[in-house]
């Protein structure tokens, strides 16, 4: 089911996040980026963060909806508890509504494409890692697939908006990109197979909340 | 579809189901500069008191054009919702439509009974359309001050909207542009559809445009029936 995870995290898919630069705006304006190889290291440190607890929480999401028995676990249960797991796990509020925006824009074209009586299970605008480990598994994949993409996702729009934002050389920051699948591939992995990440980053926290209030930004978040 | 099947029975398996009552929604789009947001203000103030009517607007930087309709006061705050593009205007009217629809909802949740909501774009180039998952009809706003050879360099703007507007008519002999031309220019490129030359200076009630979203209103409303 490759082509499906491909699809998934493909950045054409019209979920909304071309809207957000997961911090790298507000990081830009701070002098935090300003060149490929700081580009590189914050996108380190927000894969290794955010991008780990995202990564979790998607696969736990497509656990949620391929229970063995819904009558006596209900996904329902089990996706509201990681909801809130997500809540704990981002201390910004501008984060969590960034979060629940596109959130709510995956689950209106995965449900599209990938109809199931699964969706009914996800709560109104649910965080964007568990609408997408409800995709995974509705298009047949698996949890750690679900944490592949979140994990990818994490790195690939934020780089993007900084290649807009800085006019920078695409084909550099695509570079970039592609040298951190290694790590990517990492988070994923440890985030699919053992608890609950819970990383933060301070950093990215304050970034989000300073970004908010901005009313000169291009991004939503 | 195979001859023998009745146009009743097809059911396209990717459909979102077909809307249902809700507003009709008009796009508003076009270059820099042509007059978008003063069109969408002429619009609310002659149609505010026909329709329940709300304006989405997509801004460069957050709120530039609904804090103009704002202060303008042609339609209160709560009416009026602004997005976020990214950068990228064209693509949130286009090619990921999510951050709109997002708006319009939220417009639609606030108020039940709303009848008419334009989606006004960001300025863009004449490569600009909406999708047609966000807006039911567009409107494309050049300028005459854009030189009278827009309508001929076509795009998909100018050639398949549904409304082609070409604004700023009193300007024409300050800058040396030929109305003849583009009316001609313009017919030849948009088959039976319509294009309307008007002055929002000479006109601010935007009088033809105002008529024209009156049809597709009624149009739709038919449609629903």
């Amino acid at each position: 089911m490759t082509a499906a995870l491909l699809a998934l995290a493909d950045s054409r898919l019209p979920a909304g996040g071309h809207a957000h630069s997961g911090g790298i705006e507000q990081a830009i304006t701070t002098g935090v980026i300003g060149d490929p190889v700081s580009l590189a290291g914050f996108l380190r440190r927000r894969l290794t963060t955010a991008g780990a607890v995202a990564a979790g929480l998607a696969a736990a999401a497509c656990r949620a909806v391929d229970v063995a028995d819904p009558a006596a676990v209900r996904p329902a249960d089990l996706l509201a508890a990681l909801d809130a797991e997500a809540d704990a796990r981002t201390p910004s509020p501008a984060q969590r509504a960034a979060s629940r925006q596109q959130g709510r824009g995956l689950v209106r074209v995965a449900s599209r494409a990938w109809p199931d009586p699964a969706w009914a299970s996800l709560p109104a605008q649910p965080h964007h890692p568990l609408a997408l480990g409800v995709a995974a598994a509705t298009a047949g994949l698996t949890p750690r697939d679900a944490a592949h993409a979140a994990a990818y996702l994490a790195v690939s729009g934020p780089a993007t908006a900084a290649q807009r934002l800085l006019a920078m050389d695409p084909i550099t920051v695509a570079a970039v990109t592609a040298r951190l699948s290694p790590e990517i591939d990492r988070v994923a992995d440890d985030a699919a197979a053992g608890d609950l990440p819970a990383d933060t980053d301070p950093l990215l926290d304050l970034l989000a909340e300073v970004h908010a209030a901005r009313n000169d930004r291009f991004f939503a978040s | 579809m195979p001859p023998d099947h009745n146009l009743d029975d097809y059911v396209d398996p990717y459909s979102p189901g077909h809307r249902h009552g809700g507003p009709l929604r008009v796009g508003l789009g076009g270059p820099v500069g042509s007059g978008k947001t003063a069109l969408a203000a002429a619009l609310c103030r002659t149609l505010g008191a026909e329709y329940d009517l709300a304006v989405v607007t997509n801004d460069i930087y957050t709120t530039e054009d609904a804090d103009f309709l704002r202060r303008n006061a042609v339609l209160p705050d709560d009416r009026i919702e602004a997005v976020q593009t990214g950068c990228c205007p064209h693509t949130a009217i286009r090619d990921d439509i999510t951050a709109n629809l997002d708006a319009v909802e939220l417009l639609e949740s606030r108020h039940p009974g709303l009848e008419l909501v334009f989606v006004e774009s960001g300025g863009d180039n004449l490569t600009a359309s909406f999708s047609y998952g966000l807006v039911d009809v567009q409107v494309f706003v050049i300028d005459v001050a854009g030189g009278d050879k827009v309508p001929r360099k076509g795009g998909p703007g100018v050639t398949a909207s549904d409304l082609l507007v070409v604004n700023k008519t009193d300007l024409a002999p300050m800058v040396g542009a030929d109305l003849g031309v583009m009316r001609r220019d313009s017919d030849a490129v948009r088959g039976d559809k319509p294009t309307l030359l008007i002055s929002l200076r000479e006109d601010p009630a935007a009088t033809e445009v105002a008529e024209w979203v009156r049809q597709q209103v009624r149009a739709r409303a038919l449609q629903e029936a």
